[in-house]
């Protein structure tokens, strides 16, 4: 019965969309890199890296109902916190003056998702006694608390920011090659889809999907709403926080627009182009995102008065995104 | 033997407005109450404070021998009060078979596995399954809650309520809307039920009032005018000039 349910969704509308656009993602570095054009290699990572952001809002504001305005705070402390631990490597020093810096991503990315989680479940205790438009408040509140603190913090460069001469290695693998660093990042993005697609259809995700649809029923079958609310918010956060990790490895430079609401902003764009609380969405929104800005930024500096006017097209006339406009709406059991 | 659940003196006023106005009441162990009173008399607070989803201002509320009024709605439903709703509360994006699966995981108490997929567990559609066959939906087990008719969604409200097992259960109007032939069916049903579990019924139909309680509170104003067995209540001259009089 397991099998024959994943088999009936890869039968489906959105089951072939959500292949052919991881295939389409997996293809083209290959492809640019057999034409030599390895600016496309690094493009289709940064496709992958911010996918994976929203993959992670996705499931608190889709799967949840939770309109995070404030994921930039986990993104950016994700990043920090990893780059910081490759700048103590190489300059010396402390991080909170307590661990050495080192470049092994073994020991940051982790340290940096605890970190990030850690910071969601203090956020999330806060933010979550609310809801609707005082939650969105709230959380991009906290998150310009961290964009001020980042400002602030002369360490790593405030303003400024700073900058990281290597990356970290995998292990014993280096991943300072184009095409290597996308497979890392294309990798965390298909690990992080399978687990939103388990949690999705898990006992957990069933009373995370009721919390968004009727809060009084789960309370009524005698689930408390709110620890499931945290638990989906936390485990959200560290899937965005994974992807502010790699954003800095790649660019090697962590500043204080990781963390800013424009940051938190653009994240919520790709799931709603994308299609909100679907698994692919996501990753059509962040593509379409970046397709917009290379095209469309190469001939105007405004392309996001395009990048708008199509927001504008999807919200008015394709409530599901660019997933309802391909595969139909959401189906359920 | 102790009685089920014990009202003791219960207030709530909405502004100078008092709903419930010192009720006390008891429910016993194997028996249908019926709670009945005009439309206003504030029938649907009282069940919304027994089973916690309004604070009551004054006055304590125990169940199976504890007080309960301090703890919150789904820790009573853990203590075994189930309830339905007047109007339907369902989660409209799930067919009716996950509806009922969430109150059976509910009821196993793990709702924090995160791998596991709920539609090959089945110790989950198992029960599921059973509680609609219960209440006459196992063909549209499959169907989402949207495409239901409104008899249908109450009968899987009661199927979830069922799933949960309930010592007591709550029933909010569950002929509400109903036709009736659906009507007739659903009093056929909690005539069924009754042999496993103590209910409190809120409904204005009379006819299945009168078939299925074993007693009956007449609430008029926020107030218990009336208290009894079924016939005393029926002969009461102050029950009939309050209330079914106006619908007489």
């Amino acid at each position: 019965m397991d099998n024959s349910r994943s088999n009936s969704f890869l039968r489906s509308r959105e089951g072939v969309l959500t292949v052919a656009a991881l295939a389409v993602l997996l293809a083209a570095p290959l492809v640019a890199q057999a034409a030599g054009q390895t600016y496309f290699i690094s493009l289709a990572s940064r496709v992958a890296i911010l996918a994976l952001a929203g993959v992670g809002l996705n499931l608190a504001l889709g799967t949840g109902g939770m309109i995070s305005f404030g994921h930039a705070a986990f993104f950016g402390l994700g990043g920090y916190v990893a780059g910081a631990m490759v700048f103590h490597a190489q300059e010396g020093g402390r991080f909170l003056g307590l661990l050495e810096g080192t470049q092994q991503a073994l020991v940051s990315w982790p340290l940096a998702l605890g970190i990030a989680g850690i910071a969601a479940l203090f956020i999330g205790v806060i933010s979550l006694r609310t809801s609707g438009v005082y939650f969105i408040m709230i959380t991009l509140a906290f998150a310009q608390m961290f964009y001020y603190l980042g400002l602030s913090f002369p360490t790593y460069g405030g303003e400024d920011g700073m900058t990281l001469y290597e990356r970290s290695t995998l292990g014993g693998l280096s991943v300072s090659g184009d095409l290597p660093f996308f497979f890392v990042c294309f990798g965390a993005l298909l690990l992080a889809l399978l687990l939103c697609s388990r949690l999705i259809s898990s006992r957990f995700g069933a009373a995370l999907m009721t919390a968004r649809q009727n809060e009084t029923r789960l309370a009524t079958v005698g689930i408390n709403p709110f620890p499931v609310r945290l638990t989906g918010f936390v485990i959200s956060a560290m899937i965005t926080a994974l992807a502010g990790v790699l954003l800095v490895e790649q660019n090697g430079f962590a500043s204080p627009s990781l963390l800013s609401w424009h940051r938190s902003g653009e994240i919520m764009i790709f799931v709603i182009l994308g299609g909100v609380g679907r698994l692919i969405g996501p990753v059509l929104g962040a593509a379409v995102f970046i397709l917009l800005e290379t095209v469309i930024g190469g001939y105007t500096d405004r392309w996001q008065l395009v990048l708008g006017l199509v927001l504008l097209g999807i919200v008015l006339f394709a409530r599901g995104g660019l997933v309802g406009l391909l595969a139909g709406r959401a189906r359920h059991d | 033997m102790t009685d089920l659940l014990v009202l003791n003196g219960l207030q709530k006023h909405f502004g100078a407005l008092r709903a419930t106005d010192d009720v006390s009441l008891s429910v016993r162990p194997g028996t249908l109450h019926a709670l009945i009173g005009p439309n206003g008399a504030g029938k649907s607070t009282l069940i919304g404070q027994i089973a916690g989803t309004i604070t009551p201002d004054r006055g304590t509320i125990t169940f199976r021998g504890e007080d309960v009024t301090p703890l919150t709605l789904p820790q009573r439903a853990r203590k075994g009060l189930g309830r339905t709703f007047q109007i339907s509360s369902l989660i409209p994006e799930f067919s009716a078979l996950r509806n009922v699966m969430l109150a059976v995981q509910a009821r196993q108490g793990s709702s924090f596995r995160f791998w596991g997929r709920v539609m090959a567990d089945r110790s989950l559609t198992g029960p599921a399954q059973a509680c609609l066959e219960r209440v006459g939906l196992a063909d549209r087990a499959r169907v989402p809650v949207s495409d239901l008719s409104h008899g249908e969604r109450r009968q899987l409200e009661l199927a979830v309520a069922l799933a949960l097992e309930p010592v007591l259960l709550l029933l909010d109007e569950p002929m509400a809307g109903l036709g009736p032939e659906e009507s007739r069916k659903m009093t056929d049903l909690l005539h069924t039920l009754k042999r496993e579990t103590a209910m409190l019924l809120v409904e204005h139909d009379m006819d299945a009032v009168f078939s299925l309680a074993d007693e009956v509170s007449v609430l008029v104003y926020g107030r218990v005018i009336a208290n009894g067995p079924v016939a005393e209540i029926r002969t009461s001259a102050a029950v009939r000039e309050a209330y079914l009089g106006e619908d007489a």
